[in-house]
């Protein structure tokens, strides 16, 4: 079920990711979760739109913040797995 | 002495993450542990279309994620959809928590196209016998396993909700089965909480000391077996436990409910606690009621807790856990939750679930409007 650098996240169909303002930060909202992701996460997550891999994502992501690409994209596979785990993350 | 922190030191209050909206008390439905009260609020005396849609508007303004659709039954009432329609305006996550008996292919449709998140279906046990018996209703067991059918044709998220106890424990491997097979996301096997109708039933419903220990041995491998297919929450009972649970995440700190006419509660049973008033969305704004609510602000946070509580490592951890229990088995409110094994009532908690789970009572009390 893990996620590669191939595979293509997208939010699961019961989630929904959004800003909210009266706690200044995004959310992730699912079936009785309320999850709060830190700015790496989000980052990530604005990225998973269903047509672009984890590898292309962790590009992106090194680029944007002049940081070495294998490092972004262990840490983009990580907190990803972690939220298909919890059914968040489908691919 | 001056260890105390001033009120005017106090944490600014945190947005609550969930409202829970008891639409109606009416359901076809007796099941004998229901959350409900035993005072079961009338139908003349729900709050109308516009008032909840209001209250659904301050709660998102304070801040909630979550709506929550419950009763009673709340699709009893035909302006479910546009409630829920207006909650998802509001930006909530939309949950709908139902018997499901009332669910049919046109309101599935209608409810979906409302923009309805997530569905959440009792189910009494894995069978016709065991379950509609505990419900009181004929059938319902097969009309539950066409609504979830029809929530996850809709594409609607899932989770069945098995609320266990001494009479249906042994059906338990058999309702997570059953969740898969229904498509279900999610399983919440949620032993009883004995408050209302749960406590005046209870010496039907407490399980034994064996029939928990095997539903956790159960719950914990089916976790490992259906990791990525189905996710398990868990809810066990306090009878049987060393530390409490952080009833509600603390008393008013994240969540409350709203009672059909209107009035707001920390807790689905804290108007069991006597002395508390708790004042109505018909008089008061959402926010109003959350932030300066005399009932709300009783055992918020930890100043109000006495020995073993006061100063324990883990007051922010479960919150001096649940207030009704405490009243319920001690007849303090305020006391520290039995179910802790600081609490010199502990010994008594254990000993009455060893000593009601081994009796032979088994009938129910069925829930009813008096």
């Amino acid at each position: 079920m893990s996620l590669t650098a191939t595979s293509v996240p997208r939010l699961a169909r019961h989630v929904r990711f959004r800003f909210d303002a009266a706690r200044n930060c995004h959310v992730l909202l699912a079936p009785e979760r309320v999850i709060m992701p830190d700015a790496i996460a989000v980052a990530v997550l604005e990225c998973c739109d269903g047509v672009v891999n984890v590898a292309e994502i962790a590009d992106r992501l090194a680029t944007r913040y002049e940081a070495p690409r294998d490092a972004v994209l262990a840490d983009c596979l990580e907190m990803l797995n972690d939220l298909a785990d919890k059914s968040m993350i489908a691919s | 002495m001056n260890d105390r922190v001033a009120p005017s030191l106090a944490p600014p209050l945190a947005p609550p993450l969930a409202m829970l909206m008891e639409l109606t008390h009416r359901c076809p439905l007796k099941c004998p542990y229901c959350s409900n009260p035993l005072a079961l609020e009338r139908a003349r005396d729900e709050l109308d279309t516009a008032t909840w849609k209001r209250v659904i508007t301050e709660a998102a303004g304070i801040g909630i994620l979550q709506a929550h659709f419950s009763g009673g039954e709340p699709m009893v009432r035909s302006d479910l959809p546009e409630l829920v329609r207006h909650a998802r305006a509001e930006g909530l996550y939309t949950n709908l928590i139902t018997s499901a008996v009332l669910l049919n292919a046109a309101r599935m449709a209608e409810l979906a196209e409302a923009g309805l998140d997530h569905v959440q279906i009792s189910f009494q046990g894995a069978d016709a016998a065991v379950a509609d018996h505990v419900a009181g209703f004929r059938d319902a067991h097969e009309k539950k396993l066409a609504a979830a059918r029809l929530v996850r044709d809709a594409g609607l998220a899932l989770t069945l909700n098995a609320v266990v106890h001494r009479q249906n424990l042994h059906q338990l491997s058999a309702m997570i089965d059953l969740a898969v097979d229904a498509g279900a996301q999610r399983i919440e096997v949620a032993h009883v909480q004995y408050y209302g109708w749960a406590l005046k039933n209870r010496a039907a419903l407490i399980p034994t000391r064996a029939q928990l220990d095997e539903a956790t041995r159960i719950v914990t491998a089916a976790r490992t077996n259906l990791a990525g297919i189905l996710t398990i929450d868990y809810v066990v009972p306090d009878y049987y436990a060393a530390r409490p649970k952080a009833c509600m995440g603390g008393w008013a700190r994240q969540f409350f409910n709203v009672t059909p006419s209107g009035k707001m509660l920390p807790c689905h049973a804290a108007e069991t606690l006597p002395g508390l008033v708790f004042e109505r969305v018909t008089e008061r704004s959402v926010g109003e009621i959350w932030a300066n609510s005399p009932a709300f602000e009783k055992y918020r946070g930890t100043g109000w807790m006495a020995a073993p509580c006061q100063g324990c490592e883990r007051a922010e951890i479960d919150w001096g856990g649940c207030r009704c229990q405490a009243l319920a088995l001690t007849g303090d409110a305020g006391a520290t939750d039995p179910a802790c094994g600081l609490s010199p009532d502990h010994a008594m908690m254990a000993a009455l679930a060893i000593a009601e789970s081994g009796a032979a009572v088994d009938d129910f009390a069925y829930r009813m409007i008096s």
